[in-house]
């Protein structure tokens, strides 16, 4: 164990390559590292070491070039060459609490901010380029790594929105499963689905076309969930709780993993078909979407249930009692984004 | 839009001036303006300079100040260097208008022509404006990705990782070149494969032999192309025409061409046999060959489907009992043995001779009556004697074998009698036309290892027996008819078979006569066998054509155990008449439903149905609604009906439900009452991307099993949507990957080749930083 920072790290992150990483700290530092441990009788020092002049509290790094960025009071691009950044941009004075680049195009940059608002910046231009603000804060943001303009933001009020980055104003998807705020997403490398990590002490993986998830992963023993990351080979996943534990899922729980014989993977491709072909049916779905919880998830999703349900019901007791056009229904997509700023 | 078009005027300007204000030397051209006006002043000072010097006295020099003056006074200026002193008149002359001063004029002007600079946006302002051009530029480049994550999401498969790694194939030279002889041994030979000129990357051919491959002469390449152009398009016309023909239909067509290809190959063989004759026995060879294919392979035999569904048929239908009749005649033929005429052969046929001569027609006869009338009788026939032997006649057990004994015996005989008869022919101009084919082909019947053949054959002889004993002098006045129609049985053996019951009739008729000069011999121990009897009548005529009595007696020794077998009744003689089984087979069916009579013979399901299906349409009528009130505007109480008018005005008719859908099916009563327990399995909704149920039916009813499936199909419905490898890392999807060009700067030289606004920025971010 050696200490890198003083105080808490607030963010890692690997280079493209993955023969270094990078961390931040309160301490003001940004330090590389290698990731190869010391040899023998070799002390383990930091490759480079930032001082800067504010606090950092996150990090991440260009998906092809020597770039990082880090957050903090400001978005700040450095040249990993040089010790000042080469580029930093503001839009208003807030605490920005994650900064992820666009894997695909890859000068673009996302932020979330305390002040509940998302932002995206343009490296190449060197400006904001425009912001969404939410109901609540967004505890952090991922890309689609193949989709250049989607990316989902994970959400304090236990929703996560899927944006499509030209179009702010209404999310494309609303995800809605957990019973509490959802700290961490990541994106599987096909784009298909992403896995969320929440303070209700479980991980989901949604679908990106769904608003509910496919899967729910817990344990007794996994304390709020705070980070998620998906394998890239889209075949695990790794999260880490509060009760100091990685643990690595199977991304689809169902599978086998290791050799397939050519029947047994006709076998499971025709079960998997016939399953998707009768989805719609009712003893089918009840099965499919039958999943052990935790009696503590399970009674605040009954809870939530009835505190939803009284909400619609009340909504349609005012539009019936009220002058016809003068109460409109808002849809749930557009309720939780307050504005968009240009 | 104008609104924003100003603010980016305005945006300009502000840039410029800001410019301007921080770094000068970046806009030359201003700078360079004002230098020009100074330099011609300063030119045209010195002009005046040298036309004042001109004249001695207002000669004015102007001071070079070349070290510090000592002198420095606080009131007036120092004239120190030039030795003159200022003059109060110098100042005081008027101010000459100099041309100098008309360019700072124009200049003036020039500005007052312009309109005033609008006042610079706010910063805030500015910044939005930034950030919407850049948005919208933004948005452009993301744009082009929308066909790419259509179809990526649109896709029935995608299999990752996206970009597949192309395999590279290194030819051998390349591999070889970094190779090196190092020891002398590998030098020596090197050198002398470089002497030699031999290839030593490209191992085929030396240059030289390459030169000698391209030395064949332009006629001869010609040539042999035009061979292979005229080659390649008669194979192209013949294919085509080969595959017209396939594609005819009609079975009357190919029937023809194979007789046509039959007679041709007939009248070949035929003139080889003339011209060369070992030709001729290759061919006889290749018959040959092919009977003991057909003997091993059983193809013509009644054993297949076809063949076992036509005799199911043959009962009923003439055409398919003639098909059958084809089908043995052909197995017949083909199983015939074709007979080389060789010597020893003869030499076989001269010791038996004068025993044979009338068998050959007898089994002719037989072999009529086998394949002619009814061959697929015979099969019945078969079994029957099969199933009598189960049923338990210890005596015929021994049978077969004893059967066996006398054929073999046969054989050799049958030879001497087939040279017999072709001598016979030859003998006859009038039967000439009957080929090799047709006069072996009766041989093949006495292969035939059918007991109930063999049992008729002897029978049969048994008979011509006792013909011949007596008829002996009418012989000779039925020769003449007899040969006749024997002729005609011969040339038309398959028109015999196609129609064998109306060429039966005559006979039939004819027998009749004879019948009964048989009766009263006394000779039919079983008169349920008319056919036989036919046959019989038959056989009568043809021994006519031979003369051997003596040897016929030989024949009756040989055959004298099969007879005594044939006098137990046999049951399959019973059989042998089709209209009996027809019969037997009606009475059955009747029984059978006698039997279900008796067996329902309280219930009347039928009715009961009936009367169910009524109660049911009843009940599902929609019912009149009669809102009737007794006693409402008339009289009521017991016994009092409400009138006719009345209960007319109020019933409400109801409306006619829609059609049942079973109203066409009167065994069916089909319920349209919704089904809970079946409901609680069905799809409530339509789910959401169909529009119409009847999509959504479709796709449920599709089966995607193997069952139902080809195998291709099975596998292009079960494939998996996103296939992914497991230990394979799949990449962001890039530019390259889907045919776009990729930028070709990078994003860090980007940032950095425009550091200036991004310096200014900083800076300023900077600054207030450090104030905050």
């Amino acid at each position: 164990m050696i200490q890198a920072h003083e105080g808490f790290v607030r963010g890692i992150c690997t280079r493209f390559c993955g023969t270094s990483f990078f961390t931040v700290g309160d301490d003001k530092t940004v330090k590389q590292w290698k990731m190869d441990g010391p040899s023998f009788g070799e002390e383990e020092e930091p490759l480079h070491t930032i001082l800067g002049k504010t606090v950092y509290t996150g990090i991440d790094h260009h998906w092809k070039e020597a770039v990082f960025a880090t957050c903090g009071q400001q978005v700040d691009i450095w040249d990993e060459q040089r010790s000042s950044p080469i580029c930093s941009m503001t839009w208003g004075f807030d605490s920005i609490s994650s900064v992820k680049f666009n894997p695909v195009e890859t000068f673009l940059l996302g932020s979330c901010a305390s002040d509940r608002n998302i932002v995206l910046y343009d490296m190449r231009q060197a400006t904001p380029l425009k912001k969404v603000i939410l109901d609540m804060r967004t505890n952090t943001i991922c890309w689609n790594p193949m989709e250049a303009f989607i990316f989902t933001a994970a959400n304090e009020d236990y929703n996560l929105y899927t944006f499509d980055m030209r179009a702010l104003d209404t999310p494309v998807m609303v995800h809605m499963d957990h019973v509490s705020a959802v700290l961490d997403v990541d994106y599987s490398p096909t784009g298909k689905d992403f896995v969320s990590a929440s303070f209700d002490k479980s991980i989901r993986i949604f679908p990106v076309d769904k608003s509910r998830s496919r899967e729910v992963y817990h344990t007794k023993r996994m304390q709020h969930v705070i980070c998620v990351k998906w394998t890239s080979d889209s075949k695990y996943i790794m999260c880490g709780s509060d009760e100091m534990n990685i643990r690595l899922w199977k991304a689809n729980a169902s599978e086998k993993l290791g050799v397939l014989t050519s029947r047994e993977k006709a076998a499971t491709d025709y079960n998997q078909r016939l399953k998707e072909k009768f989805q719609h049916h009712p003893h089918i779905k009840r099965i499919s979407r039958h999943r052990h919880l935790p009696k503590s998830i399970y009674s605040q999703i009954q809870e939530q249930r009835v505190m939803k349900e009284a909400r619609r019901r009340k909504e349609l007791n005012r539009i019936k009692h009220s002058k016809p056009g003068s109460v409109q229904r808002v849809s749930e997509k557009k309720k939780r984004v307050v504005a968009v700023v240009k | 839009m104008s609104s924003s078009r100003a603010a980016e005027s305005s945006l300009l300007a502000l840039n410029q001036q800001e410019e301007l204000e921080d770094l000068p030397r970046e806009y030359p051209l201003s700078t360079s303006e004002d230098e020009g006006d100074s330099d011609g002043e300063r030119k045209h000072q010195k002009l005046l300079e040298a036309i004042s010097s001109l004249d001695g006295k207002n000669r004015r020099k102007l001071a070079e100040r070349s070290e510090a003056s000592l002198k420095v006074s606080e009131f007036n200026a120092s004239s120190e260097g030039s030795g003159e002193k200022l003059v109060l008149s110098d100042l005081l002359e008027p101010v000459k208008t100099s041309s100098s001063l008309a360019a700072v004029k124009k200049q003036l002007n020039r500005v007052k022509s312009k309109k005033t600079v609008e006042l610079p946006l706010h910063r805030e302002e500015i910044e939005r404006i930034h950030r919407e051009v850049a948005f919208n530029k933004t948005s452009q480049v993301l744009s082009k990705w929308d066909p790419v994550v259509q179809k990526n999401r649109q896709a029935e498969q995608l299999v990752f990782p996206l970009s597949k790694q192309q395999s590279v194939f290194a030819p051998i030279e390349h591999v070889v070149s970094g190779w090196k002889a190092r020891t002398p041994l590998e030098q020596e030979i090197f050198n002398l494969l470089h002497k030699n000129k031999q290839p030593v990357t490209d191992p085929l051919l030396t240059p030289m032999e390459k030169a000698s491959l391209k030395a064949m002469s332009l006629e001869e390449v010609k040539m042999r192309r035009a061979e292979l152009q005229r080659a390649r398009a008669l194979q192209s016309y013949y294919a085509a025409r080969a595959r017209r023909e396939k594609k005819i239909k009609s079975k009357k067509y190919h029937k023809l061409l194979k007789k046509g290809k039959a007679k041709q190959a007939l009248k070949e063989f035929e003139k080889l046999r003339k011209v060369n004759p070992a030709a001729a026995l290759e061919e006889l060879e290749k018959l040959e060959k092919a009977r003991m294919m057909e003997r091993m392979s059983l193809k013509h035999q009644n054993s297949g489907k076809w063949a076992k569904s036509k005799a199911i048929m043959a009962k009923y239908d003439l055409e398919a009992r003639q098909a059958m009749q084809e089908q043995l005649a052909r197995n017949k033929e083909l199983m015939q043995k074709i007979q080389v005429a060789s010597e020893s052969a003869e030499e076989e046929g001269v010791a038996e001779e004068e025993g044979e001569p009338f068998v050959p027609d007898m089994v002719n006869e037989v072999q009529v009556k086998a394949s002619g009338p009814n061959p697929w009788m015979f099969r019945n026939h078969s079994s029957d004697t099969k199933e009598a032997e189960v049923q338990g006649d210890p005596e015929e057990l021994a049978e077969p074998a004893a059967q066996e004994a006398p054929e073999s015996e046969e054989e050799g005989p049958v030879v001497a009698e087939e040279i017999l008869l072709k001598e016979f022919e030859e003998r006859r101009s009038l039967r000439q036309k009957s080929g090799l084919k047709q006069i072996t082909k009766p041989v093949g019947s006495q292969e035939t290892k059918d007991p109930s053949s063999q049992g008729v054959l002897s029978e049969l002889r048994a008979l011509s027996q006792k013909l011949n004993r007596e008829n002996h002098q009418s012989r000779k006045q039925e020769l003449s008819s007899t040969r006749t129609v024997l002729a005609v049985q011969r040339e038309e053996p398959a028109g015999e078979e196609e129609e064998p019951l109306l060429l039966q009739r005559p006979e039939r008729a004819r027998t009749l006569d004879e019948l009964e000069e048989l009766g009263k011999e006394g000779c039919f121990q079983n008169k349920e066998l008319p056919r036989a009897a036919v046959e019989g009548q038959q056989w009568e005529r043809n021994p006519s054509n031979h003369l051997s009595v003596p040897k016929e007696k030989k024949r009756k020794e040989q055959m004298i155990d099969l007879q005594n077998l044939l006098t137990t009744k046999s049951p399959s003689m019973k059989s042998l008449a089709v209209p009996t089984t027809e019969e037997l087979e009606d009475e059955e069916e009747r029984d059978q439903r006698q039997m279900i009579k008796e067996a329902f013979a309280g219930d009347d399901v039928i009715r009961d149905f009936l009367k169910e299906k009524r109660e049911a349409v009843e009940a599902s009528k929609p019912k009149d609604v009669d809102l009737t009130l007794p006693g409402w505007g008339e009289w009521g109480g017991v016994g009092l009906k409400p009138s006719a008018k009345k209960r007319h005005r109020f019933l409400i008719k109801a409306p006619e439900g829609p059609p049942r859908k079973d109203g066409n099916l009167p065994n069916v009563i089909l319920s349209e009452k919704r089904n809970i327990r079946a409901a609680a399995h069905q799809v409530r909704m339509l789910p959401y991307p169909f529009t119409h149920h009847q999509q959504f039916e479709r796709t449920i009813q599709t089966p995607i099993g193997s069952t139902w499936n080809t195998q291709r199909a099975f596998q292009k419905l079960t494939m998996p949507k996103v296939v992914t490898k497991p230990g394979h890392i799949i990449k962001p999807i890039k530019a390259e990957d889907v045919g776009y060009r990729s930028s070709s700067r990078s994003d860090l030289s980007v940032v950095q080749r425009n550091p200036k606004r991004l310096s200014i920025r900083h800076k300023k971010q900077l600054k207030k930083n450090s104030v905050d």
